[in-house]
């Protein structure tokens, strides 16, 4: 489990993020949504200690962030994996050595057993051809699953997922919250995905935060989505003529 | 005050990228990819330019030294001078700062701006010490290899059109080139090269690292290392001619 306390950044002297508080729990699909700007990268990257928070402390399994030594955070992400927004593939290495970059830089396997790991986890994206192509010659849907590969193959405790949907057409996107979605209830780990995809949202939000100018506006699951009178919720969420309609239907 | 904070940003980058690599096989493996990116890859453009040089400081050398009271084999010696102490090691470092300094800012940029230097932070490695350290390594130890062999077409290039123009015998530039040799000009000039090759690095990874934003961001980062590399090429030219030539 993960847990946000009271957590602020700022930068140049704007307030991005102002006292969040929340928890992220293991075994199910932590969602961030928001409009963009709204500040649910800085919090995903607050989370993952790229950027330093101002204020407030971030909890892995009760240990805190803040106070843990260069050796100790380092350790910690090695137990992360994380599906950048473009994918954030290396482009000089092929399939096969971008899923085994992490085996390489923190295990001390051999490359037989790199390999096999590396297969393994291509076969669980759906991906067993692809291990000699390189990024460029890669779709998006592919490189978001070679970037998951990637992202599982240490056998991470926590997954995140920075706008996995973006550029995706729909049915891609939809295979790609599945896998999120399986890849979460099978090893049992702390996902958190951050996404303005409703389709997520409704298939895969088993948890939601909803962030509005900087601050949590809205906690709850995605049946609670539909009953709620939250006005910015409901304005983000059912901001089309379609999804008013369905709201109103469901209610 | 921008100039302080910057030069403080970078010697903070320089800390990450002088640590110990977490794998010496991985580190040995980049920088030899490195030394065919940085040098090899060089080594055409430098060939073309020391001949090239070479023959126009040999021209230029017989033009000034037109007068009977001065021998013939002068045109070699102040030709081998010439490239020895200045053009090869500046001159072909300050092209270097164009051709290297370009090429890894924007790869580094790019990296950045792709968030790949983030996912590699994200996988517990040290992204300063594994993408920049490599470079700077091959630049220190290719370019005085490639600095010594632009010495040797440039004086080849000056025999070449010296002999075929007529303006200097073939007999009195080999004089001139073996007359008053001193083995410490070419110490200076490939300690000086080794200077250059850690600046041009050292500076263009600095600017792909520090690059935010998207592909414009990532042309100016190019730039600023381009400008800066050469900058700091000239002032340590002058800084490292004082303390090593001056008795």
């Amino acid at each position: 489990m993960i847990e946000v306390n009271h957590i602020s950044k700022q930068f140049d002297g704007k307030q991005v993020l102002q006292d969040i508080t929340t928890r992220f729990i293991r075994g199910k699909n932590n969602l961030i949504i928001g409009q963009s700007g709204s500040g649910k990268t800085v919090l995903l990257k607050c989370i993952i200690g790229l950027y330093i928070i101002d204020e407030g402390d971030i909890l892995f399994e009760g240990k805190s962030l803040m106070e843990m030594d260069p050796a100790s955070r380092k350790n910690l992400r090695k137990e992360f994996g994380t599906l950048f927004q473009g994918g954030a593939l290396f482009s000089s290495l092929t399939v096969e050595e971008n899923v085994m970059f992490p085996l390489t830089m923190n295990t001390a396997m051999d490359r037989e057993e790199k390999l096999e790991r590396v297969n393994f986890c291509l076969k669980r994206v759906r991906l067993e051809n692809a291990n000699k192509l390189y990024p460029s010659q890669l779709s998006g849907g592919m490189t978001k699953r070679v970037a998951i590969a990637r992202a599982i193959s240490l056998n991470p405790k926590y997954l995140f997922c920075d706008e996995p949907n973006s550029g995706l057409d729909p049915s891609t996107a939809n295979v790609i919250d599945k896998l999120i979605n399986e890849i979460t209830e099978e090893y049992q780990i702390t996902t958190i995905v951050n996404t303005h995809d409703m389709n997520s949202v409704m298939e895969i939000g088993d948890q939601v935060a909803f962030i509005y100018q900087g601050q949590l506006w809205w906690e709850g699951s995605r049946n609670d989505i539909l009953q709620s009178s939250n006005k910015e919720l409901n304005d983000f969420v059912f901001a089309t003529e379609l999804t008013k309609k369905l709201k109103h239907k469901s209610a | 005050m921008k100039v302080f904070s910057q030069l403080g940003e970078y010697l903070l980058f320089l800390r990450q990228v002088f640590t110990r690599p977490d794998k010496f096989r991985i580190f040995h493996q980049q920088a030899v990819k490195e030394v065919e990116s940085i040098g090899l890859e060089s080594l055409w453009i430098v060939s073309i330019i020391s001949i090239f040089m070479g023959a126009v400081a040999t021209i230029q050398m017989a033009f000034n030294i037109d007068t009977p009271l001065i021998p013939k084999y002068t045109i070699g010696f102040a030709t081998r001078q010439t490239i020895i102490l200045e053009f090869s090691p500046t001159m072909i470092s300050l092209i270097l700062a164009g051709k290297v300094g370009s090429k890894i800012a924007s790869e580094i940029g790019t990296m950045r701006v792709t968030e790949q230097i983030d996912a590699m932070e994200i996988m517990g490695v040290n992204p300063a010490n594994y993408l920049i350290l490599p470079k700077i390594a091959a630049a220190v130890f290719i370019n005085p290899v490639l600095i010594i062999i632009s010495i040797v077409l440039a004086l080849m290039g000056g025999w070449i059109v010296g002999t075929a123009t007529s303006l200097v015998t073939s007999t009195d530039y080999i004089l001139g080139l073996r007359s008053w040799y001193q083995s410490y000009d070419v110490f200076y000039a490939l300690i000086k090269t080794v200077v250059f090759a850690f600046l041009i690095t050292s500076i263009s990874g600095f600017y792909g690292y520090i690059t935010r934003g998207g592909a414009e961001d990532v042309g100016k980062a190019s730039t600023k290392a381009v400008v800066q590399s050469s900058i700091f090429i000239i002032l340590f030219n002058l800084i490292l001619t004082q303390l090593l030539l001056n008795d």
